[in-house]
């Protein structure tokens, strides 16, 4: 491990302070990327901040307006959040995928955001869901970054030097919505996504036309993406075998993805086809 | 680098430590508390060898630096039985045979506590699912699913 120094400050004031000290100073949250990363020189730091103790990292609450997540909350705490509220089920589903049971009671969903990981699990739904990044930063500046907006590349985000996620704050999903979210792996549990799709539809009960439709990809390109173009297909169509696959086609527009040793580029873009279909058709059959 | 004291209850005993701002919780329990039945596998969070419950919640002691477990209680392998009668999940392990090299076998214990005092009655596929952060590469883990689902009987009992 390399030498860093470590902080576990109560008040957001004080971590904000920390985080704007000179060298390198890298917020943990569940700590299960960054040790990880640290151990093998793949980030380093002078300074480790640990955000568990700051109250408004920490909020997780529901109402009219919607969802706030703190941004050090764990996976396993949302997960059971959206079981006993609703409203978020690609969410939940995402949040109990990443890792085994030991990684989501540590890991929060603001660190799968920060990791910037293309393969991140949680981000997909998030993204479906229309997640807003909340940040802040010792200068005082507050930033409210779409979460589309919050990925620079592979493990790199817009953050700046001294800024941190705050929040992600969800809006309330409308009457008549679904989300769902798949991954493909080659075993039962505990992998890295070769591909993952989040799928959100909202259909007018009595005509079935979709009136909204949230796409998004997960391992296909150096960043989470959108699929717009199998989103403006399904909105204002009635949802049926046909539409989903001229949806699942499209999506394969916004794949740009790598050959690695979890698989081929054909097999990825296949696979976001097959895992559209898949989620749109566990959105219709959540809408019942 | 900094040393930084601090307070954390393992396995009932509180204890004031002096530990390496870079140290994890598994490098103390191990190398400062000699509580040598946590075990170090992969050091990533892939085999869950080094799993104990921080305020009884699972987690891999590899993937926790020691300062964050101040103020807060660990429970190890150690702790689990109650003066010298081994718990329930042991005798379980120990009676239908869910170990053979034993390396993996503490963080399993810990992971199968966890798991039914959280949910006393799982299912074949819920125990499989739940006990995925740990790997064995002896028992091909078939009598560790029977050894979880005797331990839940005899907790039930209890």
């Amino acid at each position: 491990m390399p030498n860093f120094d470590y902080e576990a400050p109560t008040s957001l004031a004080e971590a904000l302070e920390l985080m704007a000290r000179p060298g390198e100073v890298r917020p943990l949250a569940g700590g299960t990327d960054i040790i990880d990363q640290l151990k093998s020189n793949r980030r380093n730091a002078d300074l480790v901040v640990d955000m568990k103790r700051i109250p408004e990292l920490l909020e997780l609450s529901m109402n009219g307006s919607g969802l706030r997540i703190g941004s050090a909350v764990s996976c396993t705490d949302v997960y059971n959040f959206i079981e006993e509220h609703g409203g978020y089920p690609a969410l939940s589903e995402s949040a109990a995928l990443v890792g085994s049971i030991h990684i989501q009671n540590r890991a929060s969903i603001g660190g799968n955001v920060c990791n910037a990981a293309p393969s991140a699990d949680t981000i997909p739904p998030l993204l479906v869901h229309e997640a807003v990044a909340h940040t802040v930063s010792a200068s005082g500046g507050e930033r409210e970054i779409p979460l589309i907006d919050f990925f620079a590349g592979p493990g790199q985000t817009v953050l700046q030097k001294g800024e941190i996620l705050k929040e992600l704050v969800l809006p309330a999903p409308p009457a008549n919505t679904a989300s769902a979210y798949l991954r493909f792996i080659p075993r039962n549990e505990m992998d890295i996504a070769v591909a993952g799709v989040g799928s959100l539809i909202e259909v007018d009960p009595s005509s079935k036309v979709v009136t909204k439709a949230r796409i998004s990809l997960a391992s296909v390109a150096p960043t989470p993406v959108r699929a717009y173009e199998a989103e403006n297909s399904l909105e204002g169509s009635v949802i049926d075998a046909d539409a989903i696959d001229r949806a699942a086609d499209l999506t394969v527009g916004a794949a740009v993805p790598i050959t690695d040793v979890r698989g081929s580029a054909e097999y990825r873009k296949e696979l976001v086809k097959v895992l559209t279909k898949r989620t749109l058709n566990i959105c219709l059959e959540r809408l019942g | 680098m900094s040393k930084k004291q601090i307070t954390t209850t393992v396995n009932g005993v509180q204890q004031e430590i002096l530990v390496d701002s870079t140290w994890t919780l598994l490098e103390t329990l191990r190398d400062q508390l000699r509580l040598t039945g946590t075990k170090e596998g992969c050091s990533n969070g892939n085999c869950g060898a080094c799993t104990v419950l921080i305020d009884g919640k699972s987690s891999c002691s590899c993937l926790v630096l020691a300062p964050e477990v101040d103020g807060l209680e660990v429970t190890t392998v150690e702790g689990l039985a109650d003066h010298g009668h081994l718990s329930p999940v042991q005798d379980a392990f120990v009676d239908n045979a869910g170990l053979q090299c034993g390396f993996c076998t503490p963080g399993f214990m810990i992971a199968t506590t966890a798991l039914l005092n959280e949910n006393p009655h799982p299912t074949e596929g819920e125990i499989r699912l739940k006990l995925a952060g740990n790997l064995c590469r002896c028992t091909g883990y078939d009598k560790i699913v029977r050894s979880v689902q005797d331990a839940a009987e005899r907790l039930s009992r209890v």
